[in-house]
């Protein structure tokens, strides 16, 4: 029980709360705006991881050097995510936009099953190798015990997102266009807002960085399969609805508090009950609160 | 000269009701006109159909925005109607609450800027000029309005009076040619009620925008409207001056039911 080891523990809590974070972004965006609950942003995710997969290797034949390979393959990764949520989004929820909220639930989790095996079909249901996109960086040899080149690039990568995501939010005309139409649909649509536009464009920011989650994780632990969506999914919507969902900052809060618990009591207690500890946590959390870390509860009106 | 707007048999059914019946309606360049009628006329109904929340049943609605023809505007989304100049406020506040009482104005902007998502990510030089016009050009509107003192206040810590106002002050970003007001003086106090009355002549004359509203307080009615239309289960029963309107007996008899006989 050392302080090193408490410190391994904090960063690599650290480093999945910043994945969980770039998957759960999306979740709570998504809800905050059309309050679904859209289960195949796990799969976009996979499917980011798959793409830059296979840009990587056909890129590495040509013999490119490592960190173009990596921008390449993330960068293609985003496009063909922000084109799989662009295109979930329109053939799967738009059409039942004025239908029960429960419809489209369960168009999301067929959405999702699609996906899967979609993937499945078309590639493999095996493991497949995923190649260190992500160099070692020489500078920060001497600090490599502590904290990895590739945990580095996560972190740093994620925190990057976040603030250029809190800009477009807070100081650009589409991001007060979103917190308008997240507060209030048809008065957004009366003063000259394209709500559907918004909704897609939230859809398209949402995959971008489940995208960027995907490839960075995916180069992290060097497998990938078709089924990797869902667990993650999972997690992030739990970390999602931890810090409140519909909340950005409750998202990334939540992400990182869960990646945390997970670290610490696998660390500190045992590594088979990870899955168990993140979920007994997230009950114990919604015991007291229930609206989540950063949510308010909302007295509804009757 | 063409009406700017002109609503020509319009009926709208939800399932067996009847909500509006082949109503005739139109506002000319500069006029206040109000729409009256008891409650559960159809006067919101109406509203919402020519801006676009519902699709009409029946019938046409005609606008004619200045320099531009006549153009058939059934079924088009809301947002395309608010691109096209009309604006409108709500009975009950719709304000953004969580949002500022600037960043509300500028929403209102929004369909007058042309930046898209790439513009808003990459912040080009152009697009940063349009934010800043945008952010003078609503706080304008707001001194206009006098809410500038509000100007970084949430929108839902304002007193009620300024909130109504601000509804308008956001409507009026959107550069309309005619504004469509529902019930803007309910809830208000006398004194809120005359100075909404100074405010709603000024938006005439100054900012030559023709008005439309839906109102109960009828001493704010006959003051300020060029001409009324009153309705009644969803039909049109009179319409006229001020003057005339006071003194039919039809109105009369829809106000204060069947048995009153004048």
């Amino acid at each position: 029980m050392s302080w090193d080891y408490f410190i391994e523990l904090f960063l690599g809590g650290l480093t999945r709360g910043s994945i969980y974070a770039l998957i759960a972004l999306g979740y709570t965006m998504v809800y905050g705006i059309i309050e679904l609950i859209n289960f195949a942003h796990g799969e976009i995710y996979m499917i980011g991881a798959f793409t830059a997969l296979i840009i990587a290797s056909v890129l590495s034949l040509f013999g490119m050097h490592q960190l173009v390979v990596l921008v390449l393959a993330v960068v293609l990764a985003v496009v063909y995510a922000c084109a799989y949520g662009f295109t979930v989004e329109k053939i799967a929820y738009k059409p039942l936009r004025k239908a029960p909220r429960l419809s489209v639930l369960i168009s999301a989790i067929g959405m999702s099953l699609f996906l899967q095996n979609y993937v499945l079909l078309a590639q493999t249901s095996d493991f497949l190798p995923f190649p260190k996109l992500i160099p070692d960086f020489e500078f920060w040899e001497p600090y490599s015990h502590i904290i990895s080149s590739q945990e580095l690039t996560i972190i740093a990568t994620t925190v990057v997102v976040m603030i250029l995501l809190t800009f477009l939010i807070k100081f650009t005309t589409i991001g007060k266009a979103m917190r308008a139409t997240a507060q209030d649909k048809i008065m957004a649509a009366l003063v000259g807002i394209d709500v559907n536009h918004i909704i897609s464009i939230t859809f398209i920011v949402g995959s971008a960085t489940a995208a960027i989650g995907g490839v960075l994780i995916a180069s992290h632990i060097g497998q990938i399969n078709f089924f990797i969506g869902f667990i993650a999914g999972i997690k992030a919507f739990v970390a999602a609805v931890l810090g409140g969902i519909g909340s950005i900052p409750g998202a990334v809060l939540g992400s990182l508090v869960l990646g945390w618990t997970e670290s610490f009591f696998t660390g500190y207690i045992s590594s088979d009950y990870e899955d168990v500890f993140a979920f007994l946590f997230l009950v114990f959390i919604l015991i007291f609160r229930p609206a989540g870390i950063l949510g308010r509860s909302q007295t509804q009106k009757v | 000269m063409e009406p700017i707007l002109a609503v020509k048999n319009l009926s709208m059914n939800f399932g067996g009701l009847r909500a509006l019946d082949r109503l005739d309606l139109d506002v000319n360049q500069g006029e206040i006109v109000a729409l009256i009628g008891p409650n559960g006329a159809g006067k919101t109904t109406f509203f919402n159909c020519i801006t676009g929340i519902y699709t009409p049943t029946e019938g046409d609605i005609l606008i004619t925005p200045p320099r531009n023809s006549v153009q058939r505007i059934n079924g088009l989304k809301p947002n395309t109607i608010t691109e096209l100049g009309m604006a409108r406020t709500f009975q009950n506040i719709r304000l953004f609450p969580k949002m500022t009482v600037l960043e509300n104005v500028m929403i209102g902007r929004h369909c007058r800027l042309s930046a898209g998502i790439l513009g808003a990510v990459f912040q080009g030089k152009k697009v940063r000029k349009e934010e800043e016009r945008a952010v003078t050009d609503s706080y304008a509107v707001l001194e206009k309005i006098g809410l500038a003192q509000f100007v970084n206040d949430l929108a839902m810590n304002l007193p009620y009076g300024a909130q109504r106002r601000l509804e308008i002050a956001r409507a009026l970003a959107t550069e309309p040619f005619l504004l469509l007001l529902d019930e803007p003086a309910a809830g208000m106090n006398p004194q809120e009620t005359q100075e909404l009355n100074e405010l709603i002549v000024r938006i005439r004359d100054t900012e030559k925008i023709s008005i439309l509203l839906i109102e109960h307080d009828m001493k704010l009615v006959m003051s300020l409207s060029d001409r009324i239309f009153v309705m009644d289960y969803g039909k049109k029963i009179a319409q006229g001056a001020p003057r005339e309107i006071k003194s039919n007996p039809v109105v009369i008899k829809a106000y204060l039911g069947e048995e009153f006989h004048a």
